[in-house]
């Protein structure tokens, strides 16, 4: 019995999340009393590899085969379930983001394993295995049991603080025994958004609605998410307008986030929106109408007008920074 | 090709949501319930599949699991277009439960659409389960989908970008918003035939739940808004450093 957790890679490099994943999975293994492994699939150096001694994890199995870069779905299943199978595993962690969506829930049916998705941290009871999660697209949480021998979890990007617990890391090589036939997805063209934060691993997340008026106007909303650092996102409208890519869509039917801080400008606050936001640590509202619903949700407002509150951020942020 | 929809019956987004007494399961009293959104985006893009390729695109049936309370939103799904609708007759216990029920019908069709995820439970797992169960190959998060008579031309969103793939039959794609513009809102006419369309009712077969919902809560009230001046605005910033401390 132990745990294993899947470190994705970005054309060869980790990120924080697979450092939150680390160590998240560190965490529950000792609450367990169960040691620790890790898998990686595809091209990554050993030194990068490494950094995971950082948050615990002293044995790394790397699968090189260069055609994970297809992030085909059954293939990458097949193969995390070939480590667990290696290593004895009974839970595996990976990441809530499109990859860890994409694969958990069939790696859960090859291990027969109950799968509960974008955990809310630690287990609230390890017998029985009980862990909290949102549910209602975040109106409401549960504490979900799982039942079988083996789990499966995923953990939302920037919800577990990192834990330092620094350890010798080794890299084994590992055959998870595919071959060419089992990667069957087709890569024709790939458009990556560079130089960008992308909104799922952004701690601040600066957001327009209806009342930044038109898709011109974002500039401001990017300069102060510049300055912050911030992912940009948007409410229903905006996206049907086409204002902003569909991407960007924060809500019911778009994402549901939960970073630190997120700033909802010119948002009304349906309960459609609320759902996808309502567990950010800090929310800032900016609204000309008093009655808004978002203010309910907010931690600070101000009733006025985006445009000469957005110069005023924008000037403060900057001081702020410098 | 033949598509099977799969049909998640979800309490309306508007819903002020409740639990009973001793917080163990959703009240569902004076819920009025809606086909799940992103379910419905994908029933809108199979139709319009159906209608781009006339002849290459024979059917669009929808599945759903769930009890006769469930009947009224796969009417629904049937007055948008779809020719056929399936209720297997149980409660949507888990999502493997669920999952293995669907494994029982879809395997007949060459592509299966799932939402990404439902707006009750948001587990996200149906429909990678029910590949993994047909031993299919699936993609996740597509926000466009082509067939062109032969195999698919799928966008799908990646974490830090989108890829266009090509993809070949059988297929199951987990989509998410984009896929389709605008949920098709049925028609009087398409309600009416919907009335004479076959829904079969069929009976669960044996499985397995691996999780059980043990209890809700809600989440913890929010402090009152510390409001600020417009002409003031600056001062957001600095309590956001110095008091929240998240700046």
């Amino acid at each position: 019995m132990s745990v294993l957790v899947y470190i994705e890679n970005w054309d060869g490099k980790l990120k924080k999340l697979s450092f939150e994943l680390a160590s998240y999975a560190t965490q529950l293994a000792e609450s367990l009393q169960m040691p620790v492994n890790a898998v990686s699939l595809g091209k990554v150096d050993e030194s990068e590899l490494k950094k995971l001694g950082a948050y615990g994890i002293e044995k790394v199995m790397s699968d090189s085969n260069e055609l994970f870069k297809t992030l085909d779905n059954r293939a990458i299943a097949k193969a995390v379930n070939a480590a667990a199978a290696k290593v004895g595993a009974t839970i595996v962690v990976m990441a809530n983001n499109n990859l860890g969506k994409a694969v958990a829930p069939r790696l859960a049916v090859r291990m027969k394993a109950g799968l509960v998705s974008a955990v809310q941290g630690l287990p609230v009871s390890t017998a029985p295995f009980v862990v909290k999660k949102i549910v209602f697209t975040g109106k409401a949480f549960t504490n979900i049991e799982v039942k079988s021998a083996n789990k499966v979890l995923t953990l939302a990007p920037n919800s577990f603080k990192l834990v330092e617990k620094a350890v010798e890391t080794s890299v084994e090589a590992f055959d998870s025994g595919l071959t060419a036939a089992d990667f069957e997805t087709i890569i024709e063209s790939t458009n990556k958004v560079a130089g960008k934060i992308l909104l799922q691993d952004a701690e601040i997340v600066v957001a327009g609605g209806r009342g930044m008026k038109a898709g011109e106007n974002w500039n401001q909303l990017e300069e102060l998410a510049e300055i912050l650092g911030a992912g940009l996102a948007c409410s229903r409208p905006v996206s049907d307008e086409g204002w902003r890519p569909h991407s960007e869509h924060v809500g019911q039917t778009g994402k549901i986030i939960a970073p630190n801080l997120y700033f909802a400008f010119g948002i009304s606050g349906a309960i459609q929106h609320l759902g996808g936001v309502s567990s950010s640590k800090v929310i800032v509202a900016v609204n000309k109408d008093p009655e808004a619903p978002i203010f309910e949700a907010a931690d600070y407002g101000i009733v006025g007008d985006v445009f000469k509150v957005l110069p005023q951020f924008i000037s403060a942020a900057k001081e702020m920074k410098s | 090709m033949k598509i099977l929809v799969l049909i998640g019956n979800v309490p309306d987004t508007t819903t002020k949501i409740k639990f009973n007494a001793d917080k163990t399961a959703f009240d569902a009293n004076g819920v009025q319930w809606i086909i799940n959104p992103w379910d419905e985006l994908a029933l809108t893009r199979a139709m319009e599949l159906k209608e781009a390729n006339a002849g290459k695109v024979e059917s669009v049936v929808v599945a759903n699991v769930g009890r006769a309370i469930t009947e009224g939103t796969l009417r629904k799904a049937l007055a948008v277009g779809a020719d056929e609708a399936i209720r297997i007759d149980a409660d949507p216990l888990d999502a493997f439960y669920v999952a293995s029920q669907l494994a029982a019908v879809a395997k007949d069709y060459d592509l299966v659409l799932a939402g990404i995820e439902a707006a009750d439970y948001n587990s996200a797992a149906v429909g990678g389960m029910l590949a993994e169960l047909l031993d299919r190959k699936s993609v996740s998060a597509v926000s466009g989908l082509d067939f062109d008579g032969d195999s698919l031309k799928v966008s799908r969103e990646i974490d830090g970008g989108s890829q266009g793939l090509k993809m070949e039959l059988p297929l199951l794609a987990i989509v998410q918003k984009g896929i389709a513009k605008e949920p098709r809102i049925p028609a009087m006419r398409g309600i009416m035939m919907a009335r004479k369309k076959p829904l079969n009712v069929l009976t669960p077969v044996e499985a397995e739940t691996l999780t059980a919902y043990n209890s809700f809560e809600m989440p913890a009230p929010k402090a009152a808004c510390k409001m600020i001046d417009e002409e003031q605005a600056g001062e957001v910033i600095r309590l956001l450093h110095e008091e929240a401390k998240v700046l």
